[in-house]
């Protein structure tokens, strides 16, 4: 047990690569198993193989207290995973489910009873291109992901269709989680310049609207541009365009 | 005669059960494998970075652009936004308007006063009308007040 962790320690921060080995011999688990095993969580890019731990993704390896791990690396493919938000493009009504693009290799579907309010008679109101935020219930490699828009209340709590206007793009994985992070700057020195309104997807799609189409392509702009910039450079970006705005 | 007697001995009995019992167990099948030691494991996976980033809700609205949407954002991110509570406030009170103070302080000063004047009897409603043509004369002339006189005999 503790041997896994030293294991880890000494790569915290370190780029892993895939095919990355995590190992532990046996011996030590004896040791410890009569004290109180506690768990150790792996999170995406690591894969439990018996008894060691492999990496599946290149990135770089990140801990949290007590015992998390995980890899984070930059891709633009989406993979479903249970309980995640995301924003989807309805494709296609057919019968009682919608077909819904989330950007995975398969559409996932979103049943028309899964809505707040919606019952056999009452249907809700989607139409094929509409945008919903909607989160997984079923993702696993072997099944069609399906989708809801409520929670397990039966609330909506903001899921749902939305955008009439705004504008949708799409940015990678790795700058949708540092949009949505806890503190994050990039929100935080963004929403110093004008009110705004956005919605932001796990697999990679923002949506914005501001009050003018042009102030609405200028957030959509800045957000493209954090991809690839020191907090430097963007906080003397955002800086230029506040004083260019007012 | 047959009916009266004690029926098997106990013996008897037993023997049969245990034929019997035999009987089902050659017909039972089992896997011919060692025993299977269930091994606890302490790795649990995880497929989701949200409950390692820590996550916040995907909906966000900032300076009042969309007060549901920041409703929703408070309501969602309740549990590690108690220390954020004095920087809310702050954002509360820069919150864009489109009406100004002035605006509201008119619409509540009419408001007021024909609230006030529906809410009158019919009696009172003349002596208000009195009331506000003197506000500018400022002449103290008070009616008095209308009480029922007990007739006399």
């Amino acid at each position: 047990m503790n041997s896994i962790h030293s294991c880890f320690k000494a790569q915290i921060g370190g780029v892993v690569l895939p095919g990355d080995v995590f190992r532990f011999n046996g011996s030590s688990v004896e040791e410890d198993s009569n004290i109180k095993a506690e768990k150790m969580v792996c999170g995406p890019g690591l894969r439990r193989n018996g008894d060691e731990i492999l990496a599946c993704k290149s990135g770089i390896l990140r801990h949290k207290q007590p015992s998390m791990y995980w890899i984070d690396c930059q891709q633009k493919r989406y993979v479903p995973v249970k309980g995640e938000s995301v924003i989807g493009i309805v494709t296609a009504k057919s019968g009682d489910i919608f077909k819904v693009d989330v950007g995975g290799s398969e559409q996932a579907s979103l049943s028309y009873l899964a809505f707040e309010g919606a019952t056999k008679r009452n249907r809700p109101n989607v139409q094929v291109g509409d945008l919903v935020y909607a989160q997984f219930i079923i993702a696993n490699k072997d099944m069609e992901p399906e989708l809801v828009c409520i929670d397990s209340c039966g609330r909506a709590n903001g899921m749902g269709v939305f955008g009439a206007e705004g504008f949708l793009f799409k940015v990678s994985l790795g700058l949708a989680r540092r949009l949505l992070s806890p503190q994050s700057e990039i929100v935080k020195d963004l929403e110093k310049i004008f009110p705004f309104e956005m919605v932001v997807g796990l697999n990679g799609r923002v949506w914005v609207k501001a009050k003018s189409i042009q102030q609405t392509l200028i957030v959509a702009n800045l957000l493209e541009s954090c991809e690839n910039m020191t907090a430097q450079q963007r906080q003397a970006l955002f800086k230029r365009v506040a004083e260019g705005a007012l | 005669m047959q009916f009266m007697q004690r029926g098997l001995d106990a013996d008897v009995r037993k023997q049969l059960e245990e034929e019997e019992k035999r009987i089902i167990n050659d017909e039972h099948w089992y896997l011919d494998m060692p025993e299977l030691k269930a091994k606890e494991s302490f790795i649990v996976e995880e497929r989701s970075y949200v409950p390692c980033e820590d996550l916040v809700y995907g909906r966000m609205s900032f300076k009042g652009f969309n007060p549901e949407v920041e409703k929703l954002m408070v309501l969602m991110n309740a549990p590690n936004e108690e220390e954020d509570e004095e920087t809310e406030e702050k954002d509360k009170t820069r919150m864009d308007t489109d009406i100004t103070d002035e605006e509201m302080a008119i619409r509540y000063g009419s408001l007021v006063e024909s609230m006030k004047r529906r809410f009158a009897k019919k009696r009172e409603r003349t002596s208000q009308r009195n009331e506000d043509d003197n506000v500018n004369h400022n002449i103290g002339e008070t009616q008095p007040k209308k009480v029922f006189l007990k007739p006399q005999d």
